[in-house]
């Protein structure tokens, strides 16, 4: 009787089994390998959060046209036009090499520098794991203006005019609105005006946004410098302050506009972050837009 | 004693049996067109890591697709696709539960391609709809080729088109399947 008594027991176990089945075709499915969908993507709208690189790269193969203008000060007042008489401009060219390797060209009026950097993501966010990304930013970049005068016999090296940014850039997507990115940054100036300054401007970068619609958020950065907080703007004894801007991504098709007021006139690393020479405080605000226009230059493989 | 051997051989057979009649890929194909007359571009996307189930007893399938893994040509639209149309990180998937409504006329273990209709929910952006879609099954050996073509309204699955690109999406996507299943 016991024994009938587990075969029934056994009969029934297999025909929950082929009940259960038809529900567990999709258990099935979800059983497969946890995919690269666990990536968390579109930490930020763009390649830039506002004058700083974000941890986004551009996609394998895409080629991005950067035209940026940051505009006189605010405060000049109605005969400059509230600083839009005077702007300084970079165009950059940017190109992603694989998904996690990109490099860009650029060239400022500010000081008449040409710049080039190469970015790469070392780490990336996921939905389960990884709780952060990370990238490299390194950037080195040239001063073009004539050369100041020597006394004779003396040279005046080219490498006097060479600068260099190393970044890490760490950033946390926090749910599908906000995001932020710590950024330790050391900017080497080759030749600084007087031994009283260190050639290393060592500074930690934050910056954030939030995303107030799908297609609009509002941007932040600030960047504390840990030293060289009193060096003197190159050639001068203008004080230098810390870079804190705040601005708007707003994406239509196929652009993202950057708008923003920031106390840097300038826009690579080693202006933003060393050689900010207006303030918050005295009200030298500047008004100034990203416009980015990105082409696709190796279409991916799917579509080849 | 006896009857736990019984038992056991039956349970065994019967599980074999189970598992022969499961096709599954995890390699299918999904493309889709929303290209408008007015589009500036084409509008388009392929997913090559499509999921699909097929049991041939209870002719029950299920599709189950990421749609973090449809790839455009232009990054920049596949951006788009996810963050503001398809809210990939709050709707990950997108799945398909039906059956074969005439499972009676295809045969499973005889070469041939037979017309199939399949009825079930599909589940998109979050919203389910009660679909049928004509498509055939071509059996190869121990292998099923499911192939449909559809369509599929933006505005069924609550998918949101800006008014200012409204006239360069269609409001219609032509949805194109091909899973090559094998036995499992």
């Amino acid at each position: 009787m016991r024994k009938n008594l587990l075969l029934v027991l056994l009969l029934s176990a297999i025909s929950a089994t082929s009940f259960a089945q038809a529900d567990s075709l999709m258990d099935l499915l979800n059983s497969g390998p946890v995919n690269k969908a666990e990536a968390v993507s579109a930490t930020f709208k763009a390649t830039r959060i506002i004058n700083s690189s974000s941890v986004e790269n551009l996609g394998a193969g895409v080629l991005d046209f950067r035209i940026s203008h940051r505009f006189g000060r605010l405060n000049d007042g109605a005969q400059n036009f509230f600083g839009l008489d005077n702007a300084t401009t970079r165009l950059g060219l940017d190109y992603g090499i694989t998904k996690w390797l990109m490099i860009g060209l650029g060239h400022s009026t500010l000081n008449k520098e040409d710049d080039g950097f190469v970015k790469i993501k070392l780490l990336k966010q996921k939905i389960h794991g990884m709780p952060v990304t990370v990238s490299y930013a390194g950037a080195i970049s040239v001063q073009t203006t004539p050369n100041p005068s020597v006394p004779a016999g003396d040279k005046w090296y080219f490498s006097n005019k060479l600068y260099y940014t190393n970044q890490v850039l760490i950033a946390r997507k926090f749910g599908e609105r906000v995001s932020v990115q710590v950024m330790p940054s050391i900017v080497h100036y080759n030749l600084v005006d007087s031994t009283k300054f260190s050639n290393n401007t060592i500074a930690i970068g934050i910056g954030g946004r939030i995303k107030v619609s799908k297609r609009i958020a509002v941007t932040g950065e600030y960047f504390y410098r840990a030293t060289n907080a009193d060096m003197y703007y190159p050639g001068g004894v203008a004080k230098t302050y810390n870079s804190f801007s705040i601005g708007a991504d707003i994406e239509t098709g196929g652009h993202v506009f950057q708008l923003m007021i920031t106390n840097s006139p300038g826009m690579t690393e080693r202006t933003v972050i060393g050689q900010t020479t207006d303030s918050w405080d005295k009200q030298e605000l500047h008004f100034g837009f990203n416009i980015s226009r990105v082409f696709t230059i190796v279409k991916p493989k799917e579509f080849r | 004693m006896r009857s736990i051997f019984l038992a056991s051989a039956i349970l065994v057979l019967a599980s074999a049996q189970l598992s022969a009649q499961v096709y599954m890929t995890r390699t299918g194909k999904i493309n889709f067109d929303a290209t408008s007359k007015s589009s500036p571009e084409k509008i388009e996307a392929k997913n090559n890591e499509v999921a699909c189930v097929l049991d041939t007893r209870t002719s029950d399938l299920r599709f189950q697709v990421l749609v973090k893994g449809f790839k455009f040509e232009k990054t920049l639209m596949e951006e788009h696709f996810n963050e503001n149309y398809m809210e990939s990180g709050k709707y990950p998937k997108a799945e398909f539960k039906g059956t074969i409504a005439n499972a009676k006329d295809v045969n499973c273990s005889k070469d041939g391609t037979y017309s199939a209709t399949v009825s079930g929910k599909l589940t998109i952006h979050g919203a389910t709809n009660d679909v049928t879609v004509p498509g055939t099954i071509t059996v190869k050996g121990s292998t099923l080729v499911l192939s449909a073509k559809f369509s599929v309204k933006l505005e069924d699955y609550k998918i949101s088109v800006p008014s200012l690109v409204a006239d360069k999406l269609a409001k219609v996507a032509t949805v194109t399947v091909d899973a090559d299943l094998s036995k499992k």
